[in-house]
This record gives structure tokens, C-alpha cells and sequence, in this order.
């Protein structure tokens, strides 16, 4: 049964593929690309990664797919034909792959129990973590303790990526309610959606929960402040969309998304900064507290947060810039 | 107690410095004064470091708490300590420079972001020499790659936007290629930690598995240093980046992905499989040596210097792969040793070039006639940068080139020599080009008078000149450092 | 010759997995590499990368384990650390693929075209116009 399943999400994945390769509507190819990040949730699932596949569902098939629709809007929607040979770049992918699959080989067969990956490292995580580190969730343990120190890098990657887009792409300042009262008032009146902005009104309370969620049990379920972010961003991406950019943007300010996710970091840095002061290695939660789970517990809870207040603003902020550059006259119309 | 912290903060003194640089977006000055106060706090923290190393060997930092290979080490040992110089020496003379430059070359919007992204970029240089662990070296090479995707594209000219984006192509491709390797490499060995890999890589040497991993962890890092010919990218980014970004990347990142190579070849994968089972050498000996006469008669027909001195960049990149192809350990000695002193003479050469670019907008070698006169201090850095590519006698562009001459007698290889000799006499001719413009040809009527370029841009130009002169004179240091790390290498018990 | 069949099924048995995935990886290379389009470029290293993904998750997995979430009634739990690396991985992704889209975005505003092609010819020009 799971090997029929697995089949068939990796056939249904190839040819996803095979059609992005072929197809020349770019919008098409986006949103083929949304399915292939879903399939590959779905097979992620299928492979016991439920934390990856909740991950890649939320940013492949979410968060991606939303901003390359919203570079869509900019560049137009067809790839031209070109007139360029394709054997070169054919050629280099056949070696490649070719290579690869040589490599298989020799490779400890998929799925076997005694493979080499799984008994040297992975042995004391998966059986010495619950009580090391006092969670049922060995990801969540070893991705925010055991190898804390990659989070944090990906924490501030995500920041790198945050000062790119903004150098890139200045968000716009809205225009503030005394200078336009007449133009809110317009606004106010032919508001273009109103079925969509009440039931994006209502739901967003529930995403938040479910945000929040998310982020407080990813020490029991599957989830954490990478996803929870996520989760939280899509709730204003969903308010920005029915409201348009000018309401979105006087929600959230972009200052104060600006100081949240360097604030993110900070709070994240400083657990690893407190655990020095504390006589301990940077990141090590042990010395947080009298006794070393607890301390364990504290010190997750606490970069947990960081990174999920990191990712919601520099998505939400990210989200805004795209929308500036992509909507250049939106809220003018209105 | 902050002693055995040293190697943590290291890296985690600018990673957590740019969120602050970042938040004082009102004030680029603050931002840069905090930048460059955490280049020279860096500069302090890697001098200590290179000296506890040589008193007392290997320094090992468990990131939280946790063992090596459970969690994530740094281990700081002779080889990468003298990178971790170079890198941070070099921020804390280029970060000084930068704010007169960026002044002038950067919308004002952006610049307390350029400063934030000089900032992760050194944090993201200095994390990758000195991990342990080579999943969290991807991590730190991301972060590097992203804020000089963010620095190269703040040119003014539009091809910035291009070459950034070719280069993020590029580069990602190569951080990918990277990935792939190491999750062969676990999904051999069940480990990520360096040294862990290097015990366990030996009892594998006939899988064929390992092999495409090599294949992959070479390629990828070949494109992050610019290998010939995966230095497509290279020219560009280096010529449309403003100029203290250029002068800081030419003289560190393609260093630090040498290193990598280096720590790859040689301390994980080991001398016996890289070099007798794999047979390295053969790949990079007739690449460099293409590369280097190809690349060097490229430059010479560029019109923006900047560009000139970038192909001249992807030429010096080939002395140092042949270095390591000559499997001597004099060769290595040179290779490591032109990191450091390419380090010095790219690093002026480019800071020279941005201080013309301040004076009169561009670097176009017809817009330099004459400017001799007007910039002599300039100009004059400029030609002792020059010379040490050449590699006259007394610059330190001699002495790499005189020790790689070494390892190629002792190997016999007379050829490589006539190319090495032949390569210097095209540089010799490139540079000639811009000193006959400058010094020789009288300014162009129409151009306007100009003066020399301010101190604040002159004193690190000229620090780094006369560092050329200084370790092209007395070596000693430099060539100790590089030997015994070179030694260390061969002796298989690197790390 | 039976043994020699039976070996050849149980090694594809063991592999197919991995060959659909460089199957995968290979597709999405061809679309960075062999496309003009910049746009379908960041959509190809997305599926590039979404496909070393998956490779790192099968490597992972092991016959008849669960999610590592302890469990009372779990007999073996799949290997969590190329979970935990991929988690990182996804990140990182999303963060190129945000830089490259607006570094899309200006070279449109700036060329007023992202075919990589006519961009190269109008650099072309600008090249010997200097």
C-alpha cells in the first residue's frame, strides 16, 4: 500500500515536471509549481516527514507561488520562444544525471533500517532526546537544540533576505487618513468586495489561532515558529488582498515590521548570549534554569518565538513590497 | 571566560551586530560606524584566535553544549585561523573606506542596508571557515551569497540588477550542488561533522557513491570560487558592484571558498582519495593553466579597469587551484600563501579603483588618461598593487609566484613554469596599459580638473599597499603561517 | 540467470526511488539552465531544489517507521536529522527564490523585458555604445 502510494505521487510528479518543461504560459508553470510543492508535501507526509511536509505546503505551495504570481503581474505572462540550441544545457543534464544514477549503485538501499544514516548520529536523538530534552518531538528538538546553531542561521537568512528585497523594492508609504479624507470616504463607500472582505474578516481570527497554535505545540505535534510564521503572514496576505495594500499597510506599519524582524533575531541571538552570560556555550539552554529540561524547555519556547515573529514580518513585509511593485496604482483607483 | 568563547564570537559578534545595523535605517552613519566597530572587534577576535591556535593547537567550540558530531562544532586550527585573518584584516580596512564611497555610489535609501549586508556577508564568510559541521557551512554560505547578491545589485548601472541576478543563479546552483554532495557524504557515513566524515571517508574510498559526491562538492564549490570555466558570473558582479563592495568580495569571498576546497580535498576527503584515487591533479592542472593565460588575455582587452582586474581575478583563482594540482607540499604552501597576498594586492588595486570612481564616476581606462599627475597617491597604490600581480621582486605577488615556481621544479614540470613566466608578462602588459594612460597621455581637453581622492579613502588604499611591500620584503610571517598549515595538510592529520 | 534477475528487481526495488528523484532534480536543472525566461529560471531552481528535497527525505525513511513523535505504540521512528535539515533547506529556498523574484521585478522595470536573451542584446550594445 505504501509503496502503491509512493508510486504514484512520484509519477504524478514527474509529469508535473514534464509539463513545467514544455509548457511556455509562465502563469501555467506557477501554478503547476504549487501543485508539485503539494505533491511533494503529500509525499513527505508518505516518508514520515510531517514537520517538512507542513513546511513545504505552506511555503512551496503558499508563500513561493504567491509572490512569483505577484512578479507575474509585472513581467507578463508568456515566455517567448527562443532561439537558443538547448543541446548544451541537455548535455550538461545528462552527465549529470547519469553520474547520479551511477552513484545509486553503491547506494545502502532505500528504506532499509541498518543503512549507515541512521545509526550513528540519529540513534542518541531519537532515543536519548525525550529525556535529554523532555519533547515528544525529536524534530523540533534537535533542529531548535541539538543543532540550534543552523536555526539561527536560518533565522537570519531569512532576514538577509529581507534587507535584499527591501533594498530592491521600497514599499510604499500610504497615504495618511487627514491628508486624503475624501478619498477614504470614496473608497469606503465603493468598496469593491464586500462579500470577500467580511469572510476574509472572519476567518483571519481563526488563522491567527490557528498560528498560535501551531507555535506553542510544535514541542508535541508537528509545527514550530518557521510554520507558525507562515501561517501568520498568509493571514495578512489574505487581509491585504480584500482590503488592498493602503489598509494593510496602516494595520502594520512597515517601521514596525522593520524592528520585528531584527527583534526576531535579536531575541533568538540573545537566548545564546544569556546562556553565556550564564557560564554556559552559546545556545546552550541546560543553564537556563536549576534544572537542565526545564532549562530546555525555556530556551525552546524562546527561539521558537524568535523565529516566528523573524518570519511573519519579513513575509508580511516581503508580501507588501511585491504588491507595491506589482499594484503601482492601487488604492489611486479606488 | 570570554576567552573560550572566542570562536563562537567570531562569527556570532557581526551575525548579531547586523539586526542593529539594521535598525538604525534613520542614520546610515550610525550604521556604518557600528560596522566598522565590528570589523575591527572581528579583526581583535581573529588575531587572538590565530595566536591562542599556534600556542596551544586545535581550539574546539561545541555550539550549545552538545558533543561534536551531535551538535554543531567550530574548530579553529592553523589553517583556518590564518583565513579568518585575512577575512576580517580585510573588512577592517575596506569597512573604514566604505563610507565615503557608498556616499556617492548608493541612493541613500539604501545604505544603511549595504552596511547591514557588509556586515552579514563578513558574518556569513568568517561562520563558513570556521565551521565544523558541513551542513552548517550551506547555512553560513547562504548568508554570504545572499547579502552580496544584495551589495552587487546597489550598482548604479542597470547591469548591476543582471549580473546580481546571473550570479544568484549561478551561486544557488552551486549551494545546491554543495547539498546534494553532503547528503550523499550523510547518507554514507550518518554524520555531518567534519572530522567525523574525514575518519569515516577512508573504509568507503571504492564506493561509487562517494565518488559522485566528490564530483558534486567540487563542482558546486567551483562555482562559488569561480573555477574555469564556471567563472562566467565573476566578471560582472565585480565590475558593477559599487566599489567597497567589489574591494571587499575580490579580496575575501573567493578566498574563503579556496579554503573550502582546501578543507575538502585535503582534511575530509584525504590526500590518498582525492589525489591517488580520484586523481585531482589531472582536472586541475590543465584547467589552470588554460585559465590563467585565457583570463589573462581577456583582461587585456576590457576598457573598465574594474573589469580588467576581475579577470585578472579568475587568473590568480587558477595559480591557487594549481598550487593545490602540483600535490607538493610547496605547492600548497603557494597556494595558501597567494590567498593571503592576492588578499592584499586585489584589496588595493580595487580600493585604488574606487577611489578614481569617486573623483571622476567611472573607471574607464580612457577616462583615466592623465590622472597621474592629478591623483598621484591614487595612482601610485595603484601601481604597487599592479606590480605585485606581476609579481616583481620585493611586492608579495613575487613571493607566491616564486615559491609556486618551487613546487613546480620540484616536480619537474617545466611547462608549467613557461606558463606561469608567460602569464606574468600578460599581466606585465595589462597593467602597463593603464600606467601608459595614466602617467604617460596628457588629460583629455573636455575632462574635468579633479583632485586627489580624500584621506579617509587613501589611508586604506595605502595600508594595503604597503602591506604588499611589507610582506613582499619579509615573508617570514606569512610563509610561516602558510607552510605549517601546508605541512599539516599533507601530514593527513589535518584538523 | 533467476538469481540474476532476482538481484536486478531487488536492487530497482530498492532504488526506484532515488532514480525518480534524479529524474526530478535533473528536470528542474534543465528548466535553470536550458530556459531564457528569468521568471520560469526561479520556477526551475525551485523544483530543482523542492527534488534534492525529496532525496534527503528518502534517505531518511525507514521500512514500517512512523513520524519522530514519540508514540506509545511506535515500533521504530524514521530518522529525524534529514528532516530537521530540509526544514532549514525550505528556508533558505524561499529566500532566494524572494531575492531573485524582485531582483526580477527591477531588471523588467529597468530592460522592460526578462528574456534573457534580449536582455543580453541590448547589454551587447551597451557594451560597444561605451
Amino acid at each position: 500500500m505504501e509503496l502503491l502510494v509512493n508510486i504514484s505521487l512520484l509519477f504524478m510528479l514527474s509529469l508535473t515536471v514534464i509539463a513545467v518543461v514544455r509548457l511556455k504560459s509562465l502563469f501555467a508553470i506557477v501554478m503547476l509549481f504549487g501543485i508539485y510543492s503539494l505533491l511533494s508535501a503529500m509525499i513527505f507526509i508518505a516518508l514520515d516527514a510531517v514537520d517538512v511536509a507542513f513546511t513545504e505546503a505552506a511555503v512551496g505551495a503558499g508563500i513561493s507561488t504567491v509572490l512569483m504570481l505577484a512578479t507575474l503581474v509585472t513581467t507578463g505572462r508568456w515566455e517567448k520562444k527562443s532561439s537558443r540550441s538547448s543541446f548544451l544545457p541537455l548535455l550538461i543534464v545528462s552527465i549529470t544525471g547519469a553520474a547520479l544514477v551511477w552513484g545509486t549503485l553503491d547506494m545502502p538501499e532505500y528504506g532499509n533500517p541498518d543503512n549507515p544514516a541512521h545509526h550513528h548520529v540519529a540513534d542518541r536523538y531519537i532515543e536519548q532526546s525525550p529525556e535529554e530534552i523532555g519533547i515528544p518531538n525529536m524534530v523540533t528538538s534537535v533542529l531548535a537544540s541539538y543543532r540550534g546553531f543552523d536555526t539561527l542561521g536560518e533565522v537570519i537568512v531569512v532576514f538577509t533576505a529581507l534587507i535584499g528585497v527591501l533594498s530592491l523594492l521600497q514599499v510604499r508609504t500610504p497615504p495618511s487618513v487627514a491628508e486624503t479624507p475624501l478619498r477614504n470616504e470614496n473608497r469606503k463607500l465603493s468598496r469593491p468586495y464586500p462579500v470577500l472582505q467580511v469572510v476574509a474578516l472572519v476567518m483571519m481570527p481563526f488563522i491567527i489561532l490557528f498560528a498560535l497554535y501551531v507555535q506553542f505545540h510544535g514541542d508535541f505535534g508537528p509545527g514550530g515558529g518557521f510554520q507558525a510564521g507562515v501561517i501568520f503572514a498568509v493571514a495578512f496576505i489574505l487581509y491585504t488582498l480584500t482590503y488592498g495594500l493602503d489598509d494593510a499597510l496602516a494595520l502594520t506599519p512597515v517601521s514596525v515590521l522593520k524592528a520585528l524582524a531584527a527583534g526576531g533575531v535579536l531575541i533568538y541571538g540573545g537566548t545564546g548570549v544569556v546562556s553565556m552570560l550564564l557560564g554556559g556555550n552559546f545556545l546552550d539552554y541546560n543553564v537556563l534554569s536549576s534544572n537542565p529540561v526545564s532549562g530546555q524547555h525555556i530556551g525552546i519556547i524562546v527561539i521558537e518565538l524568535g523565529v516566528g515573529i523573524t518570519v511573519a514580518s519579513v513575509l508580511i513585509c516581503a508580501f507588501y513590497a511585491f504588491m507595491t511593485r506589482a499594484l503601482p496604482d492601487q488604492g489611486q483607483k479606488g | 571566560m570570554i576567552a573560550s568563547h572566542l570562536p563562537a564570537l567570531q562569527v556570532v559578534v557581526p551575525l548579531l551586530g547586523a539586526p542593529f545595523c539594521f535598525l538604525l535605517w534613520r542614520s546610515p552613519r550610525l550604521s556604518w560606524l557600528l560596522a566598522t566597530l565590528i570589523s575591527w572587534l572581528t579583526f581583535a577576535i581573529s588575531i587572538a584566535l590565530l595566536v591562542t591556535v599556534n600556542n596551544s593547537g586545535t581550539i574546539e567550540y561545541a555550539f550549545g553544549g552538545w558533543q561534536a558530531p551531535w551538535g554543531i562544532e567550530y574548530v579553529v586550527d592553523q589553517l583556518n585561523a590564518f583565513v579568518l585573518l585575512i577575512v576580517s584584516g580585510i573588512a577592517a580596512v575596506v569597512f573604514p573606506y566604505s563610507w565615503i564611497s557608498v556616499q556617492q555610489e548608493v541612493e541613500l535609501r539604501q545604505q544603511s542596508l549595504f552596511f547591514t549586508s557588509m556586515v552579514l556577508c563578513l558574518a556569513g564568510l568568517l561562520g563558513i571557515t570556521i565551521a565544523g559541521d558541513a551542513f552548517n557551512l550551506f547555512v553560513l554560505l547562504e548568508i554570504s551569497s545572499l547579502s552580496t547578491y544584495t551589495m552587487i545589485s546597489m550598482g548604479r548601472d542597470r547591469r548591476a540588477l543582471t549580473a546580481s541576478f546571473q550570479y544568484l543563479i549561478m551561486g544557488t546552483i552551486g549551494a545546491t550542488f554543495i547539498i546534494i554532495g553532503v547528503g550523499i557524504l550523510f547518507m554514507l557515513t550518518g554524520s555531518l561533522n567534519m572530522q567525523d566524515l574525514a575518519q569515516r571517508i577512508p573504509e568507503l574510498d571504492q564506493s561509487r557513491a562517494l565518488h559522485v559526491a566528490f564530483g558534486f562538492l567540487i563542482t558546486g564549490i567551483g562555482l562559488k570560487l569561480a573555477m574555469f570555466p564556471l567563472h562566467l558570473w565573476l566578471p560582472n558582479a565585480y565590475a558593477y558592484a559599487p566599489s567597497a563592495a567589489s574591494a571587499f568580495i575580490a579580496s575575501t569571498a573567493t578566498k574563503v571558498a579556496v579554503y573550502v576546497m582546501v578543507r575538502y580535498l585535503f582534511s575530509i576527503f584525504g590526500v590518498n582519495f582525492s589525489f591517488q584515487t580520484i586523481h585531482i591533479q589531472w582536472l586541475f592542472v590543465p584547467v589552470s593553466l588554460f585559465a590563467i593565460l585565457f583570463t589573462s588575455i581577456v583582461a587585456l582587452f576590457q576598457r573598465d579597469i574594474k573589469r580588467m582586474l576581475a579577470y585578472s581575478s579568475v587568473a590568480q583563482i587558477g595559480y591557487m587551484l594549481l598550487g593545490i594540482g602540483l600535490f607538493n607540499v610547496t605547492g600548497l604552501t603557494a597556494t595558501l600563501l597567494h590567498l593571503f597576498n592576492h588578499a592584499l594586492m586585489k584589496g588595493a588595486l580595487f580600493l585604488a579603483m574606487g577611489a578614481v570612481c569617486y573623483r571622476i564616476g567611472n573607471t574607464f581606462i580612457d577616462s583615466m588618461q592623465g590622472l597621474g599627475k592629478q591623483m598621484p597617491w591614487t595612482m601610485a597604490a595603484f601601481v604597487i598593487g599592479g606590480l605585485s600581480i606581476v609579481g616583481v621582486p620585493l611586492t608579495t605577488g613575487f613571493i607566491s609566484k616564486w615559491v609556486l615556481i618551487q613546487a613546480a621544479v620540484e616536480r619537474g614540470w617545466w611547462p608549467v613554469i613557461i606558463v606561469i613566466v608567460v602569464a606574468s608578462l600578460i599581466a606585465m602588459m595589462y597593467i602597463w596599459r593603464v600606467i601608459e594612460a595614466v602617467y604617460l597621455q596628457s588629460r583629455p581637453e573636455n575632462a574635468k580638473n579633479v583632485s586627489e581622492a580624500p584621506l579617509s579613502l587613501l589611508i586604506p588604499v595605502w595600508i594595503l599597499a604597503l602591506a604588499n611591500l611589507y610582506f613582499g620584503a619579509n615573508a617570514t610571517l606569512s610563509s610561516e603561517l602558510a607552510g605549517n598549515a601546508a605541512a599539516t595538510l599533507f601530514s593527513g592529520t589535518g584538523f | 540467470m533467476d538469481s540474476f534477475f532476482n538481484e536486478v528487481i531487488s536492487g530497482a526495488l530498492g532504488r526506484y526511488n532515488y532514480w525518480v528523484v534524479i529524474f526530478l532534480m535533473m528536470s528542474g536543472f534543465y528548466v535553470v539552465i536550458g530556459s531564457t525566461n528569468l521568471v520560469k529560471k526561479i520556477v526551475g531552481l525551485n523544483i530543482f531544489q523542492t527534488s534534492v528535497f525529496i532525496l534527503y527525505i528518502s534517505i531518511g525513511k525507514i521500512n514500517g517507521g512512523t513520524a519522530p513523535i514519540v508514540w506509545a505504540n511506535a515500533e521504530r521512528y524514521s530518522n529525524p536529522l534529514p528532516h530537521v535539515l530540509i526544514l532549514t533547506a525550505i528556508v533558505v529556498g524561499v529566500a532566494t527564490t524572494a531575492l531573485g523574484l524582485s531582483l526580477i521585478m527591477r531588471i523588467k522595470h529597468a530592460y522592460n523585458t526578462v528574456e534573457e536573451d534580449e536582455i543580453l542584446a541590448i547589454s551587447l550594445e551597451e557594451d560597444e555604445d561605451e
